[in-house]
């Protein structure tokens, strides 16, 4: 069989994560000139995420369809890629860092007693050995991870770090449906209560507008609500902020929440806590709203504002609608 | 119950990093209970205390662990053990980790395992489910919310912000997430009580393991602090300048809008 990569899609609520398409980039930056092959798994039609697959540069896509698929539980997709990956035998595996990705690749690893390198933000060529770069210590420091031996080459990705390849839809390849009996599953998720906002989904989104404690109630965030609608953005918070309920823990950025890598990251009236800096340091560009200013987030902001952010934030609303209209 | 907690020792999350010879400096930095492993203390000292049974914190590391495990005997664990790999293993990875508490765990039939979502060092999240599916153990991680009856739990899992119920019959392995309850302070008297309490100290002999055995699938190369960021640009004038000044970088200079 000829060498190929395999690379996971991953449905949410029946559309792609965008990290799915990174995997793609991720696995080509690994070997360009070898079969990318996608699995996407799920319940129901999956010709259409199988088809994006194929438009963001995989060759070749395997459809695994099954009532007990549409929850994720790591036994039930744990099952299914282990079988691909017997049918298959690729020599690298690439899925997504995220709630998912994370659960069900140690599974697999420590089944098949291999190494697995999580949460990749790079990955390099040095002479002909594949060179993951990760972040450690909260984003404080990277380190640089290798496989020991050449036996297959199995990551995570975090989302929004390695950039998918332009989609092509004029691309073309063989969607095939296996069939897999999935079964024997000891974990039964009895209901899946949604909080996310609808809209942009926070971890993938490309600009984050986030508020602390300094925008002082539920209220308050409205006007960020507005400016990341305007930006086509997603709002996030501070511990500080969800702790006075100002919003949901869903949307929580940092140490314990989630980490972000979007271009843009404004952060209003929050303080920049370390804890809170784990999640959202390696922001492309970062901007800081905050009426005192001592506050350490101006330390790791690119641009700041001091000032009071209601009195800001209206401003910048206003001067983006009406930059938004010279534009177009 | 039979009631475990993996507890990895962390830096203080306050601590600066420095990197001196490709390698994280420990030279007097102050170590914790990683923050994850302190909510899995917690929840396994309410566990026990509603179902009954002890609760053991095993962990892997140097002589030094001794003191984390003291404060989780402190905060009210039964039993501690720590396997001191400083002797035998110079090197090490999840695979390594999770081999060892795999044969520690063999012949030992926990009801539970608690670990931490992640360590906050490393950071992978893999320990839990590795060993999890080393001892044919259903798993789940980043829970919320943990109610054990008649052997069956029903649990409150984080995805990303969503909630997730579940059922699963015990022996579990769960993994720790914020929001699952607030770990308690040490008290004097359980200090004190604490110095009292077993705490076994085994080496990789013990176990029967070889190096070999353990022997990590991957590989650090380099260590490396992030490009220090140049300082930023605090705006000046009228806040309404400010704000033009802003939109105009964002969307000219930086090209992010
Ligand atoms: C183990 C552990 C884990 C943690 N994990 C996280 C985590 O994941 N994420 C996280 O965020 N935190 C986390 N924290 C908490 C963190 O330490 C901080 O307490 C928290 O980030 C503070 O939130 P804040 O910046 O909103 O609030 P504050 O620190 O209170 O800051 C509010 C800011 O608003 C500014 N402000 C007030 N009014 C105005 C105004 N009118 N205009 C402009 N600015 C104004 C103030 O100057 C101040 O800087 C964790 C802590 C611990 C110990
Ligand atoms: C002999 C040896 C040498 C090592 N050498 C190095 C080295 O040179 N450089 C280096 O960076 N790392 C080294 N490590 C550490 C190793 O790479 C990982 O840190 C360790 O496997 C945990 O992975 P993690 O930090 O990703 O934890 P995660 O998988 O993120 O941890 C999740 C949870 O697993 C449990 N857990 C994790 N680690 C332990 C532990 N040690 N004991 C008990 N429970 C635990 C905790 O509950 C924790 O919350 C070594 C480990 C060993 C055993």
């Amino acid at each position: 069989m000829s060498e190929k990569i395999l690379v996971i899609g991953e449905l949410q609520q029946g559309v792609l994560r965008k990290v799915s398409y990174e995997t793609i980039a991720a696995a080509k930056q690994i070997n360009e000139n070898v079969e990318i092959l996608a699995l996407v798994l799920g319940d129901g039609d999956l010709q259409q995420p199988a088809e994006e697959m194929i438009h963001y540069g995989a060759d070749r896509v395997i459809t695994v369809s099954h009532a007990n698929l549409s929850n994720y539980t790591s036994e039930g997709y744990g099952q299914v890629i282990m079988e691909v990956m017997e049918d298959e035998k690729p020599s690298s595996i690439i899925m997504g860092h995220t709630s998912v990705g994370k659960d069900v690749t140690p599974k697999i690893a420590s089944r098949l007693e291999l190494g697995l390198i999580s949460d990749a933000v790079a990955i390099e060529k040095e002479d002909d050995q594949v060179v993951f770069t990760r972040p450690i210590y909260s984003g404080k420091a990277f380190e640089k991870k290798v496989m020991k031996d050449d036996g297959l080459l199995f990551a995570t990705i975090r989302p929004n770090n390695i950039s998918a390849l332009e989609p092509d839809s004029s691309r073309t390849g063989d969607i095939i449906a296996k069939e897999v009996d999935v079964k024997d599953l000891r974990t039964i998720v009895k209901e899946v209560i949604r909080k996310k906002t609808e809209g942009v989904d926070l971890m993938e989104a490309k600009i984050v507008i986030a508020g602390g404690r300094g925008v002082k109630s539920a209220e308050g965030f409205n006007a960020l609500y507005e400016l990341a609608d305007l930006l086509g953005g997603a709002v996030g918070a501070s511990r500080g902020a969800c702790d006075a309920d100002y919003c949901d823990y869903s949307l929580q950025i940092g140490q314990t929440g989630k980490v972000v890598t979007p271009d843009l990251y404004i952060a209003v009236g929050i303080s920049g806590a370390i804890q809170h800096m784990a999640g959202m340091s390696n922001s492309k560009v970062i901007v800081a709203i905050n009426s005192d200013e001592e506050a350490n987030i101006f330390k790791m902001a690119d641009y700041g504002i001091v000032g009071d952010l209601f009195e800001v934030l209206p401003l910048l609303i206003k001067e983006i609608k009406l930059e938004g209209a010279l534009v177009s | 119950m039979n009631i475990y907690v993996l507890l990895k020792k962390t830096f203080d999350t306050e601590e600066a990093i420095s990197v001196s010879g490709n390698q994280i400096d420990e030279s007097g930095a102050e170590f914790i209970i990683n923050p994850y492993d302190e909510y899995a203390v917690e929840e396994a000292i309410q566990q026990r205390d509603k179902n009954g049974g002890t609760v053991t914190v095993v962990t892997i590391g140097d002589e030094d662990s001794e003191k984390q495990l003291r404060t989780a005997l402190a905060m009210g664990a039964d039993d501690a053990v720590l396997i001191d790999t400083s002797d035998d293993l110079d090197e090490g990875d999840q695979f390594t980790t999770a081999k060892i508490l795999e044969t520690f765990f063999e012949g030992k039939e926990a009801d539970l395992i608690l670990a931490g979502n992640v360590a906050i060092d490393e950071a992978s999240g893999q320990v839990g489910p590795r060993l999890a599916e080393r001892l044919n153990m259903p798993f789940i991680t980043t829970i919320v919310k943990l109610d054990i009856e008649d052997g069956t739990a029903e649990i409150e899992k984080d995805v990303e912000g969503d909630l997730e119920k579940i059922e699963v019959s015990l022996p579990v392995l769960v993994t720790c997430q914020q929001g699952l309850n607030e770990p308690r302070y040490t008290s004097l008297p359980g200090i004190m009580k604490a110095k009292k309490k077993p705490l076994e100290q085994l080496e990789l002999d013990d176990l029967d393991l070889d190096e070999d055995d353990v022997e990590a699938k991957t590989a650090t190369i380099s260590i490396f602090l992030p490009p220090k960021k140049q300082a930023g640009r605090i705006l000046v004038g009228e806040t309404g300048e400010q704000v033009k000044e802003l939109v105009s970088l964002l969307s000219n200079e930086a090209k992010v809008i």
